[in-house]
Order: C-alpha cells, then sequence, then structure tokens
C-alpha cells in the first residue's frame, strides 16, 4: 500500500521586490497512516511553508511550487483549487500555533467547529452541534455541552488549543498538521496537549505531521525525523536514529543547544553561532557553512562550493546532507557526545562570517 | 446583555442631561460671564428700536433675571413637560416637549423641528444606504484585489469623493441631470406620504451626492480594515477549513472589518440627522439644515438652541446605538 502523504522535489518559491525567496528548495519525504514525523527547524527553515504547501494554504499567493505531493495517491501541486480545498479540513487539517488568534474572536466554539463539520458532511445543524459537543468531551474540554457556546476568549490558552484540535478532528482527517501546536502554551499544558494529540492519533488513526523548533517536543512523539535548514534536508530518520547518532553537524548544534536532564547542571548548552540564513541569499554549496565548524575537516573548498547531496549514512532510512565522510561524523559525534569538545565555537570569526548582513 | 443595554441606557440619560446643562450654560452662562446683564439679553429677544419697559416686560416673562438653576430648572421642566411664558399681560403656551419658543415667529420650535426632520431623515436615511452598500463593497473588492486596477481607479475616485464638497458635485449633478439632461427634472422635496414615487425621484440626486462624499471615505476605511483582517491568523484557520474563499472574505473577514465601520457609521449618520446642511441647501430642501441656517440669519436664540439641543441627542443616540451595536457584533465588548 502506498504511503499516506508522499513529498518529492518540493519547492515553494516566493518571488518578492528583495528577490526569490526560496521558502522551500527541493524536500521530499513519506508518511505513513498512523505515524508521527517531527519537522524540526530554527525560523525561517521553511517548515511552516512546507505544511502551507501541502494544505494548498500559498494558493492566492504569489508562490511558485513544483515537485509533487500526493496525499494517498492523488497529486496535490497540480489539483484544482476546488479539489485542494474539498480535501482541506476533510482528508487533512491542520491545528495552528497561537490558539488565541487563530480562532475568530465573534463566533462561539462550538459555532466554529460545527462550520468545519457541515462543509464537508451533508447534515442538520443540530447533528453537528452534537458532534462538536461530542469532540469537545473528547479533546477533554469539561462541560462540553456548555462550554459550547462559549466564545474563544472565554477559554484558557490549554482548552483554546483542544478546541482547535476538536475543530481539525471534526471530519477524522487521515492527516494531521500541527504547526508548533505548543508554543503559545505553558510547559505543563504543553504537555498536556501533546500527550492530547498523541492519544487521539492512536484513536482516530490519524497521520501526523508535527513541526517544531523544539527537539522534546518531537522526542516525545515522532517516529520519524526531518531536520530542515534554510528550506533544505539537512538529516532525515528515524526519532531513535536523530536522538541516538545524529550525523549532521546542525543537528548535533540543535542538540547540544538543549538542556538535558540526564546531564550535571554544570554542562553549559553550547548555542550554534550565527544567524539562520537569509532565504534570498542563501549561503553557496552547504547553506550550513557558515555556521559550521567542521569545514576544516573536509578540505578544499567543497562545503562552500558544492551543494552535499542527502546521502543515506550507516543506518538504512537515515540520510544526512553533509560532505563529512561517515567515519569523521562517527568520530565527531562520539567526541561530542563523550563530551570532550568543549564550547570554541563563538569565535568572533565564525560568529562574524555568519551574521553578515544581507 | 440585557445588563450592558441597561447600563447602557442610563448612562445615556446622563449624557443627555450634561449636554442640555452645556447647551444652556453657552446660551445663558456664557453671556453673562462675558458681562452682559439679564436686561441686555432680553434685548435680544424683542424686535428693534424698543422701547426699555417692553425690554424688562420680556426679562420677566423670559424668567432671566431669576437665579440661572431656576432658570435651568424651567428649561427642562418645558422639555418634559411643557410651560407657559406669561409676562401678565400676554401668555404664549409651548407645549411639552418644550425645546425652546420662538418669540420672533410666536410659536414653539418642537413642532417646526418635527415637521422639518423627515426632509432631513429621508435625504440622510437614503443616502446612508447607498453609501453603506457602495462604499463597502468596493472597499471589499479593493482589498481583495490589492494593486488592480480596479483597486487603483476606485481608490483614486475615493480620493475625488472625499475632497471635493458636497456643494460642488452637487450642483454639477444639478446642471447635468436636472437641466442639461433632464432626468430628474425640478428637484424639490416632496413628502413620502403625499407621494412615495415622486418623493424618492426629487431624492436621486441628493442621496447620490451625499453618499459619493462618504461612500469614497467607507470604501477607503473598509479597504483598510480587509486588508487588515484577511491577514489575520483566523483567516488562515477558516481556508484550512476547506470553506470556500467567498465564505471566507465575508463571514470571516468582512465580519470583523465592519466593527471600527459601525462605530464610524453611527457618529456619521447622528451627525447628518442634525442636519445635512450643505446638501439641504444645494438642492433647497426645507430639514433641519436650512432650519438652522435660518435661525442663524435671523438670530432666533431659542431656535438655534433647540436645533443644537436636538443634534446633540442624535449625536448621543447615535453613540449608544453604536455601543449596542459594537456588543452585538463583537461578543468581546458584551461583558
Amino acid at each position: 500500500m502506498a504511503p499516506l502523504l508522499e513529498v518529492s522535489d518540493l519547492r515553494i518559491h516566493f518571488q518578492t521586490d528583495d528577490g526569490l525567496v526560496k521558502s522551500v528548495d527541493g524536500v521530499s519525504f513519506t508518511l505513513e497512516r498512523g505515524r508521527t514525523l517531527g519537522i524540526v527547524g530554527e525560523s525561517g527553515s521553511g517548515k511552516s511553508v512546507t505544511s502551507m504547501g501541502i494544505m494548498g494554504l500559498h494558493q492566492g499567493t504569489k508562490a511558485k511550487i513544483s515537485g509533487y505531493i500526493r496525499l494517498d495517491g492523488e497529486d496535490l501541486v497540480n489539483a484544482t483549487p476546488a479539489r485542494v480545498r474539498e480535501l482541506r479540513g476533510s482528508k487533512m487539517a491542520m491545528i495552528f500555533q497561537d490558539p488565541l488568534s487563530s480562532l475568530h474572536p465573534y463566533y462561539t466554539v462550538g459555532d466554529q467547529i460545527v462550520e468545519a463539520y457541515r462543509i464537508h458532511n451533508k447534515v442538520k445543524k443540530q447533528t453537528a452541534r452534537r458532534h462538536a459537543v461530542d469532540l469537545l468531551g473528547r479533546v477533554g474540554i469539561p462541560q462540553p455541552q456548555v462550554r459550547v457556546d462559549d466564545y474563544p476568549h472565554q477559554f484558557s490558552g490549554g482548552m483554546r488549543q483542544r478546541a482547535m484540535i476538536a475543530m481539525a478532528l471534526s471530519c477524522d482527517p487521515e492527516l494531521l498538521i500541527a504547526d508548533e501546536p505548543t508554543t503559545a502554551l505553558d510547559v505543563t499544558v504543553q504537555a498536556q496537549i501533546l500527550d492530547l494529540i498523541s492519544d487521539l492519533q492512536s484513536e482516530f488513526g490519524s497521520a501526523v505531521i508535527m513541526i517544531t523548533h523544539d527537539l522534546g517536543v518531537v522526542a516525545e512523539l515522532s517516529d520519524d525525523i526531518l531536520v530542515m535548514y534554510a528550506g533544505r534536508i539537512a538529516e532525515y530518520g528515524s526519532a531513535a536514529d536523530i536522538f541516538g547518532r545524529p550525523d549532521h553537524p546542525y543537528t548535533w548544534g540543535l542538540l547540544a543547544s538543549m538542556p538535558r536532564l540526564d546531564q550535571e547542571r554544570t554542562t553549559r548548552l553550547v548555542p550554534i553561532p550565527g544567524t539562520p540564513p537569509s532565504l534570498i541569499r542563501v549561503p553557496s554549496g552547504c547553506p550550513f557553512h557558515p555556521r559550521c565548524r567542521y569545514t576544516e575537516l573536509v578540505g578544499g573548498r567543497r562545503c562552500e562550493t558544492e551543494v552535499p547531496p542527502l546521502r543515506e549514512a550507516v543506518t538504512p532510512g537515515h540520510s544526512a546532507a553533509c560532505h563529512l565522510t561517515t567515519e569523521q561524523r562517527t568520530r565527531q559525534w562520539a567526541d561530542l557526545s563523550a563530551g570532550r569538545v568543549q564550547d570554541e565555537a563563538s569565535t568572533p570569526e565564525v560568529a562574524e562570517q555568519a551574521g553578515e548582513p544581507v | 446583555m440585557i445588563y450592558f443595554i441597561i447600563r447602557r441606557l442610563i448612562m445615556t440619560v446622563f449624557l443627555l442631561l450634561l449636554v442640555s446643562m452645556i447647551t444652556f450654560a453657552i446660551f445663558f452662562l456664557v453671556p453673562r460671564l462675558a458681562g452682559q446683564t439679564a436686561y441686555q439679553l432680553a434685548a435680544q429677544y424683542v424686535g428693534r428700536n424698543p422701547i426699555p419697559s417692553e425690554i424688562k416686560a420680556v426679562e420677566i416673562k423670559l424668567g432671566l433675571n431669576a437665579p440661572l438653576y431656576l432658570q435651568y430648572g424651567r428649561y427642562i421642566k418645558g422639555i418634559v413637560a411643557g410651560i407657559h411664558y406669561n409676562n401678565g399681560t400676554d401668555v404664549s403656551y409651548c407645549p411639552f416637549p418644550c425645546f425652546g419658543y420662538s418669540f420672533r415667529n410666536d410659536q414653539p420650535v418642537w413642532p417646526q423641528l418635527i415637521s422639518d426632520a423627515p426632509v432631513t431623515l429621508s435625504i440622510a436615511l437614503g443616502a446612508a444606504v447607498l453609501w453603506l452598500i457602495g462604499g463597502v463593497s468596493i472597499g471589499v473588492l479593493s482589498a481583495l484585489r490589492r494593486g488592480s486596477i480596479f483597486d487603483r481607479l476606485s481608490m483614486g475616485i475615493a480620493l475625488a469623493g472625499v475632497s471635493l464638497p458636497v456643494f460642488f458635485t452637487g450642483l454639477i449633478a444639478l446642471e447635468l441631470f436636472s437641466y442639461k439632461w433632464p432626468i430628474f427634472p425640478n428637484v424639490h422635496y416632496v413628502g413620502i406620504t403625499t407621494n412615495p414615487l415622486l418623493w424618492a425621484r426629487n431624492l436621486v440626486l441628493p442621496w447620490i451626492t451625499l453618499a459619493f462624499l462618504y461612500a469614497a471615505l467607507y470604501a477607503r476605511l473598509t479597504r483598510a480594515g480587509m486588508l487588515e483582517t484577511m491577514g489575520e491568523d483566523y483567516i488562515r484557520t477558516a481556508r484550512a477549513k476547506g470553506l470556500p474563499e467567498r465564505t471566507v472574505v465575508v463571514k470571516h473577514g468582512l465580519r470583523a472589518a465592519l466593527t471600527p465601520i459601525v462605530t464610524i457609521f453611527g457618529l456619521d449618520l447622528g451627525l447628518l440627522l442634525g442636519g445635512a446642511i450643505l446638501t439641504e441647501t444645494t438642492y433647497s430642501m426645507p430639514g433641519l439644515g436650512q432650519f438652522t441656517i435660518l435661525a442663524i440669519q435671523n438670530q432666533d436664540l431659542p431656535e438655534i438652541m433647540g436645533v443644537v439641543m436636538i443634534a446633540s441627542f442624535f449625536i448621543v443616540i447615535a453613540n449608544m446605538v453604536v455601543d449596542i451595536l459594537y456588543a452585538v457584533v463583537d461578543p468581546r465588548v458584551r461583558f
């Protein structure tokens, strides 16, 4: 059976006054039913734009899209806007970052869920309302038959996100995209929402794409992880591989900059030097090279001139886009994880290079 | 919601009282502060070359020599219960609601206001419907096709509409459509009860003239509002649900963009109801605006005061209606 979602060589470019913005530049991945894919990256790495492309929400903007996106075998890139609209909300649904601004302030939560349900299902208002109450109950809203008539501003942050989830699940979608669903919430609520998503996933059997910049979030939920950098894939593999044996200097940087409970509190967090590159002037060669500490190991100027292809590493299904040889990477990661390499990153030279104004 | 409305109503009553105090103060307290005596004030209510005893009689008749709070009390009493003006020989009765008594015309102000109000009401309400529909739809289309020829053209015309005064556009319209091509010949006011068809036909030009001015303003407002709301996250959510674009624009976008428009609409309409002075004058229609101009030309103080009071009442009440509408539109305001 074909995978539920197949994305191949997806490119989404925006023509702006300042130049061509290559938000997504050749991204491929697949997602099976019932599985969770985590897409990780800094702001501007193209993770949200990828999800917009899948949902067809770029339509009407000046985006140029190429490659293909197949949902259940059906190509979405070349589908008519009307067809994509039909699928949107029914077969694929999305949860957004800030539930307060993502819910319409003038309509009750119930009305908004009913609306989502009734576009794709020809049912009476009463039936849809019962469905909305039922959904609110399932996402853990207390007294759903009362709260269904509340407005979003009467809900707390966590409840709003629960309501968003209820809305997204109203038509029993096969694909659920969660775009940083916990960013606007405080930590305890974050955990609840993540638990809720994974519970509902097993209940509804949807495939989930979890977009986040928080490795902790994907670690908990994802089967597979896609690390994006400057609109391209840096590393792609199973969660176990990415966390256990990361294979790209960028992923190393992400992991090193994350606090861990299993380490001494005195261990310093190591930031990745510099800032994410501009998507108008993506660095030549490997987009990560201005911020990478291992360019000398590669030798020559390959990192600056040659775009590293996405290559399968030691484990099958685990690939990374880096010029370092497998042996070099194995050794570096072994050193890093043993804590042998100290913070030598923030040399002014590197920082300056990376922070070069555009 | 009910409590909200009751609170607003109570506040409105207080506001109206305040407005009446200020109006009263302008006409009776300010001249005093400027040094005018009751005698001098009374002199304004009699004809030319009066003899002192006549002026004295008027002073007593109007109670101008009484303390100010008593005068104000009489004034309010007149509004709620009617009042007799009595100088011993001559009694003038001003029945409820007495918004002043014009001694120049020897009749109460209120019936005149009532008889002129329908003209203003006809002009203002008709134009309001036109400009609301026209302005908002042009604004929405402009926002959706930002940068298109339609957008540029309509915003250009809107700029002209905002800049051109009614007495200019009105006269041009009269010249073109009443004289050169007499589609609407002999424009004058006919009561709606007398001949509804003629009423509407004669009002088309004033409506269009007035609506042109306001539609231009509303188109720009709507466009700005729509551009803002269409960028909101909840619009993206609406699209993500799979709603047709039309529903996204109207039900989700326009609904939110309308809130500030409702506010301004209420205030504009309230202001206009107090007299569409320029439009009425251009088309010689005897409404409250014309009444005001005449009153000012004649220096008929009770009439001016009456029309000021009525105009302020309209604005205060429009404000209240706007507040309530606001709560209807935006549930966050209700609590």
